[in-house]
């Protein structure tokens, strides 16, 4: 039989927090499996669990309920040994501004019990290999918030662990520097082997990012698969037809209720928008069809399905829905 | 073995980022020298008065404002703390197999540092102020403070992971802070004050400490007020202590 080694495994993990109008549970029994050398995602919009989630699995919250094997220890029993083999990446940052960003490698690294000397060899290694060359003296306060975030990863992989979570690690970045960041972290499982689990509330960092995603809502986790499954699972291709005569609609939606698996979205004026599974298979029939049927086309427009659209069918809400501040 | 090692790490690490910050450092040393050279004159006056203590007045006034350093100085280092976890540095270093224990200890540690370096200073410049008092009794005084200031670190350290805002400390470390400090002597001897007011003032433990340093600072140090401030202080620092270190090592603090 084949084995497949999991870096995480999770079965039922919950956490209920003590409210005054009773117990809230943040995270409802969530199953997570992570193969080793895999970056895995955990998706959903703020306040769905994924910190909570996190913070558990990288024993910082107790669960109240479930069992997990993180890094090869159970997390309940085992709580040190899991935290000697994890490096944990926070989203608030983990570094005095005060202070020197070789002190804070050396520090963090003998607290994971290197010497003094280990520590900083890993630690000068780590600051070169993530672009954070001439910061060994400088003060954490000074450096960008691109650079201060590398140096987070630095210090979450002074131990040399197998498994790096990392909680919303772009978040507040500005564009350049989250394709960088994104970089350093492929780097890190391409060559270092490393396992990120990785959580985020963008879809196009999921897209971009992650071998598989696990889409998390209201504490549970509704979906999971690789992006491209996900998208051919949940929603198909969307096409639009823009009609040369309106009048022309219901002829052309009657071609194409005859299709295999359609849903019409939209059908109005000289607009008919509709979902289907396979659009290049189904397409060249359909031009036909329309054409035979005396149907003129003023335009065409094919899109492939984007993870906002699957979040949209999972959860029936947009991923970013809560206002943006200004 | 392993968390003394943890501890001292802790300790350089508080103790160095405490040193860079040199307004604090100004402010740390400065303030025990206000105090003396601007309350300390008003003192003479007052000291012929009925119910002060007899002996030199700097003997009474030194001992409250060591207490005043320690205990109430030591309340208020958990706002440090508070900037801690919201710069996510004790995240950090929870997710290390480092101790729980080791980063209260190490913290603490620098604190009960830093008052012993405060009061030395307040001391020496209380002598040249014309303090009289027998150096034997003056050191056991010290050690008591920086004890009882620990445990009220710890406390303070407890308060902060608790509450996790300055506003939410603060309220909570000055509605501890001012009736302990209005009912402990620590300006004026208790002596001074009505009956019902010395009653209520012997339940405040801080009050006993005050009165054991002044009698140290007399030389009484096999005295019944001493033996009694030296068990209060202990059961200051055991509660202290089991305070600090219980919320540090729950899961979610």
């Amino acid at each position: 039989m084949l084995k497949v080694d999991y870096m995480v495994q999770a079965r039922g993990l919950a956490k209920h927090f003590p409210s005054r109008a009773g117990d809230v549970a943040a995270v409802r029994g969530v199953d997570i499996d992570v193969e080793v050398g895999e970056i895995v995602g955990f998706l959903g919009p703020n306040g769905a669990g994924k910190t909570t989630t996190l913070r558990m699995l990288t024993t910082l919250l107790a669960p109240t309920a479930g069992a997990a094997t993180v890094a090869g220890h159970d997390l309940r029993r085992e709580p040190v040994a899991v935290r000697a083999r994890i490096g944990y990446v926070s989203q608030r940052g983990s570094t005095s501004p005060q202070a020197l960003v070789g002190e804070e490698l050396i520090d963090h690294g003998r607290l994971h019990g290197l010497s003094r000397a280990t520590a900083e060899m890993r630690g000068r290694a780590l600051i070169s290999e993530l672009d954070l060359d001439r910061s060994w003296d400088r003060p954490c306060g000074t450096l960008s918030g691109g650079q201060r975030r590398r140096l987070d990863i630095a210090l979450g992989l002074i131990n040399e662990p197998p498994l790096l979570f990392m909680d919303e690690p772009t978040t507040g970045l500005d564009p350049q520097s989250r394709a960088n960041l994104w970089q350093h972290i492929r780097g890190l499982r391409d060559e270092h082997g490393v396992t990120v689990f990785l959580t985020t509330h963008y879809l196009d960092e999921a897209d971009a990012l992650c071998d598989r995603i696990l889409v998390i809502d209201h504490g549970e986790i509704v979906a999971a698969g690789t992006p491209t499954e996900l998208k051919r699972e949940v929603s198909g291709d969307r096409v639009a037809l823009q009609l040369h005569d309106p009048a022309r609609l219901p002829s052309a939606r009657a071609v194409v209720d005859r299709i295999a698996g359609v849903t019409v979205m939209r059908a109005d004026g000289d607009l008919l928008d509709f979902s289907l599974p396979d659009a290049s298979a189904a397409l060249p029939g359909v031009m036909a069809s329309l054409a035979s049927a005396g149907v003129t086309l003023a335009g065409i427009e094919v899109r492939r399905p984007t993870l906002d659209d699957v979040f949209l069918s999972l959860t029936g809400r947009e991923l970013r829905d809560q206002p943006i501040a200004a | 073995m392993r968390f003394l090692n943890e501890t001292w790490l802790v300790f350089v690490r508080a103790m160095r980022l405490s040193l860079r910050n040199k307004v604090w450092l100004i402010i740390g040393l400065m303030q025990p020298l206000l105090y003396l050279a601007l309350f300390g004159p008003l003192l003479k006056r007052i000291a012929g008065m009925p119910g002060f203590p007899h002996g030199n007045s700097w003997a009474v006034f030194t001992p409250g404002l060591l207490v005043q350093l320690g205990i109430f100085g030591a309340l208020f280092v958990g706002f440090g703390l508070i900037a801690e976890v919201r710069e996510g540095v004790i995240e950090r270093m929870r997710v290390t197999p480092a101790s729980r224990l080791a980063l209260l200890a190490g913290r603490v540690l620098r604190d009960a540092v830093v008052l012993l370096v405060q009061s030395t200073v307040l001391l020496a410049a209380a002598y040249a102020f014309g303090l009289r008092a027998p150096i034997g009794g003056v050191v056991l005084a010290v050690l008591l403070v920086a004890f009882v200031g620990a445990a009220f670190a710890s406390a303070s350290y407890a308060v902060a992971l608790l509450t996790g805002t300055e506003e939410g400390m603060a309220s909570i470390a000055n509605s501890i802070a001012v009736p302990l400090l209005l009912l402990s002597g620590i300006l004026l001897p208790m002596t001074l004050a009505p009956g019902w007011l010395r009653t209520v003032s012997n339940v405040n433990p801080v009050k006993h400490i005050v009165d054991a340093l002044r009698a140290l600072f007399q030389g009484h140090v096999l005295s019944g007020t001493v033996g009694v401030g030296v068990l209060v202080g202990a059961a200051l620092i055991a509660a202290g202590m089991a305070f600090g270190t219980r919320t540090f090592q729950r899961d979610s603090a």
